[in-house]
């Protein structure tokens, strides 16, 4: 049966973490954005809300039951408040949902449960990779199989908190297949480099990442000898950012209306007008079409069906949307709009990173 | 809980839809463009018969009311999936099936069960019947129901009709061809506006109702559209569709209402049926670029893609999106709930969709595109309509944009 009516469950965590993004995220981003600083008690309280913990079964120090539909619901609402908060708070994701979907059994009783049973601490998977034609299936940092384990070589970039990592999840290409690798931060041969200056998402601390010849052990590769297959790790980072995405477009939308109801020209609410108002209405029908590509994706993975082109086409309509919405948003706020008063254009700033934020949360 | 799981039993009509789609429809495609006003019977008497054999009447009143008691509705999705599929075969075929028109969505929507059970038993009977819905006049399209000028005037037991409505699909199948039935919108009260606008039931053979003219159009030419002429046309007074008290107090809007619902519901159908001619575009375009050998490849950013294969993913996440959304319409309307902004938004972007979709196609394709050898330069014309009828593109954007503004129509138009 199609439904497309969240559980009980499903709507109060929504609700939790909805007001969440309102009340404390959207409060905080500007100052967030403009100091490049997050205060670790507003990390530390979407922490707590537990959507990563609730994703992870009780055997490795989880709570509840994974659930990538639960976990897109969750992202979206969390990025309606700010989208560099979010991406901040979920990070541990990025460290924890491929061992998740991808580890052996010692794997993940090892690893996830120092994550999981903590207080928020930056395990960061270092994915991205700074050249124009970067995608997630094709890493140019190199693995190669040594006598006991293997060597990394190769550059990562916008890898968050890197400077006080915990513990990185390096992306890299063993044989032209994308795999991963724990590393430690005080592995010999890694260099944490600058911090980015990036056109978006100032709040969040990012980082590039050098490795030359870094050694890891045998166990060290997610998945043991046999590796893992990156399929649902991929679909998963692209459906989360879409899913982000579409909150973000959701703020804009948001915030657009009842500022065109006010905004008068001529004697009336530009809203009246049709070219603002059937703006708002393309506005809102992208928003309410590409959400559905989230989550038809995620619910595939779900499934255990194959939601690779699904996960794909979700991103590509949640970055255009992204990048419409919030460009219009600016557009019906006029000269307003591109003063940083008001949060449009940070919106739009952060809209145009979507596809390239791919991989920076997972559910 | 969410979930995209098709039902079973849409699952199994959807094979036999596709059957259909492709072995009675695909084959005479282009024959019925050719030879516009010809009628498809071979398709028709086929849907007919398999309907009747199926235990329904009609595409929109399937048999699933007998059944109540076997889980939620589903009829509205898979009429959803029907008209997707059978658009897919052929659009202007599709119009053409008997027992699926408009005025049978206007019955449903507004009639009382006696007048569904009255006017709907036409579609099991022997032969095949039509119905259609008229609402456009020559002054006025996108502005009805508020400017209808059809007058209808009690004269005791009886309605006489005067007055003339345009671009009735299907409208002489309904009266000429077969003994089927048009749901006409008229006014019992012209200085009330909208708020005097009835639906009024006109059978096939009531003296004064003539079809006039048959229009020439730029596809879907195997559906009639045309023009029909009421004078003095007296209809019995339980035709006017409803509850007695739509009659009785004049300033009722549920006139007005009935049509809003009626769209509700064909929204959304004219929504899938868009999709239906985009995705068969879509894999048309994919197959021909196959036989050069040109393969798409999915998973890649945008800055490493050829140019065609952008463009057609691009094609594809905007038919799932929509596709996605108009299921999600039809599954509100099954679950009883208000689906109006749903049914806007999504007719709004498969009008859209469609049409970006066909005129990319046959540029994509260039001299092969452009060429009546194949289906492209067809579904280009086909796919216009789908911005048009059932409400503009531009309609449906000012009634999704009165809602999420809270506007009324006074306040934004």
């Amino acid at each position: 049966m199609y439904s497309f009516e969240p559980t009980e469950e499903q709507r109060m965590l929504i609700d939790a973490v909805e007001r969440y993004a309102v009340n404390d995220l959207r409060e905080a981003a500007r100052d967030a954005e403009e100091s490049g600083e997050i205060p670790r008690a507003l990390i530390e309280k979407g922490w707590e809300m537990g959507v990563l913990q609730a994703s992870v079964p009780e055997q490795y120090g989880g709570f509840g039951e994974h659930s990538a539909v639960t976990g897109v619901l969750a992202a979206e609402a969390m990025a309606c408040g700010d989208l560099a908060i979010a991406l901040a708070v979920m990070a541990p994701s990025t460290y924890v949902m491929p061992i998740l979907y991808g580890g052996t059994e010692a794997q993940k009783e090892a690893l996830i449960p120092p994550v999981i049973e903590a207080e928020w601490k930056p395990y960061v998977a270092a994915l991205t990779e700074s050249r124009f034609d970067f995608y997630l299936g094709e890493m140019s940092t190199i693995a190669k199989k040594t006598k006991s384990g293997y060597s990394l070589t190769g550059e990562k970039a916008y890898v968050p908190f890197a400077d006080q990592a915990e513990s990185f999840l390096v992306f890299a290409a063993l044989d032209g297949k994308t795999q991963a690798f724990i590393v430690p931060p005080d592995a010999e041969g890694l260099t944490v480099g600058e911090r980015d200056k990036l056109l978006g998402i100032h709040a969040l601390p990012t980082f590039p990442l050098t490795l030359e010849d870094v050694k890891v052990p045998t166990n060290a590769r997610l998945g043991g000898d046999d590796g893992f297959d990156p399929a649902s790790v991929i679909a998963s980072a692209q459906f989360t950012i879409a899913a982000m995405a579409i909150g973000l477009s959701k703020a804009a939308l948001d915030y657009a209306l009842p500022y065109a109801k006010e905004r008068e020209v001529w004697g009336k609410p530009i809203a009246q007008r049709q070219s603002i108002a059937f703006m708002l209405a393309e506005m809102a029908i992208e928003v309410e079409s590409n959400r559905l590509l989230a989550w038809e994706a995620a619910w595939m993975l779900d499934e255990e069906q194959d939601a690779s082109k699904a996960a794909y086409l979700a991103l590509t309509g949640a970055s255009d949307t992204a990048m419409s919405v919030t460009d219009r948003a600016v557009q019906v706020l006029g000269g307003h709009g591109y003063i940083r008063e008001h949060p449009v254009e940070l919106w739009m700033r952060n809209g145009r990173g979507i596809s390239t934020f791919a991989g920076m949360a997972m559910v | 809980m969410i979930s995209f799981k098709m039902p079973e039993k849409i699952e199994q009509s959807v094979v036999i839809m596709e059957t259909i789609a492709e072995n009675m429809m695909r084959p005479v495609s282009r024959y019925f463009d050719e030879h516009e006003h010809e009628i498809p019977w071979d398709y028709i008497e086929f849907m007919h018969t398999s309907q009747k054999a199926m235990g329904g009447g009609g595409v929109l009143t399937d048999s699933e009311k007998k059944k109540k008691k076997e889980g939620p509705s589903i009829s509205f999705q898979r009429l959803a999936f029907t008209s997707e599929i059978l658009s897919w075969g052929d659009v202007g075929m599709w119009l053409c099936t008997p027992g699926g028109g408009l005025g049978g969505a206007a019955v449903n929507a507004t009639g009382t069960p006696e007048q569904k059970e009255r006017f709907l038993s036409h579609y099991r009977g022997e032969k095949p019947v039509f119905d259609a819905m008229a609402l456009t006049e020559p002054h006025a399209g996108s502005a009805m129901p508020a400017e209808v000028r059809m007058t209808a005037v009690r004269d005791g037991e009886e309605w006489i009709l005067n007055g003339e409505k345009i671009f009735v699909t299907a409208g002489n199948k309904a009266l000429v061809d077969s003994d089927g039935f048009v749901v006409m919108w008229a006014t019992i009260d012209p200085e009330a506006g909208r708020a005097g606008v009835r639906p009024f039931v006109v059978e096939a053979g009531t003296p004064g109702c003539t079809v006039t003219k048959m229009e020439h159009k730029l596809g879907i030419r195997s559906s009639d559209t045309v023009s029909i002429v009421l004078q003095d046309c007296r209809i019995p007074f339980d035709n006017i569709l409803g509850s007695p008290e739509v009659v009785k107090k004049k300033k009722t809007k549920k006139g007005f209402k009935g049509a809003m619902a009626t769209f509700d519901a064909t929204r959304p159908l004219v929504a899938a049926s868009a999709l239906g001619i985009a995705r068969a575009t879509i894999e048309l375009l994919k197959d021909m670029l196959l036989e050069q050998g040109v393969e798409i490849r999915y998973g890649l950013p945008r800055s490493t893609m050829t140019n065609i294969e952008r463009e057609i993913v691009d094609m594809e996440t905007l038919l799932r999106s929509t596709w996605l959304l108009t299921v999600k319409a039809m599954w509100l309307a099954d679950e009883r709930k208000s689906n109006t902004i749903e049914a806007s938004m999504c007719k709004v972007k498969a009008g859209d969709v469609v049409v970006k979709v066909t005129q990319r196609a046959v540029e994509l394709m260039g001299p092969l595109g452009y060429s009546r050898e194949y289906l492209l330069e067809k579904w280009f014309r086909d796919a216009k309509i789908n911005d048009l009828y059932e409400g503009t593109g531009q309609i449906n954007r000012l009634i999704v944009a009165r809602r999420i503004l809270e506007y009324s129509r006074h306040e934004l138009s």
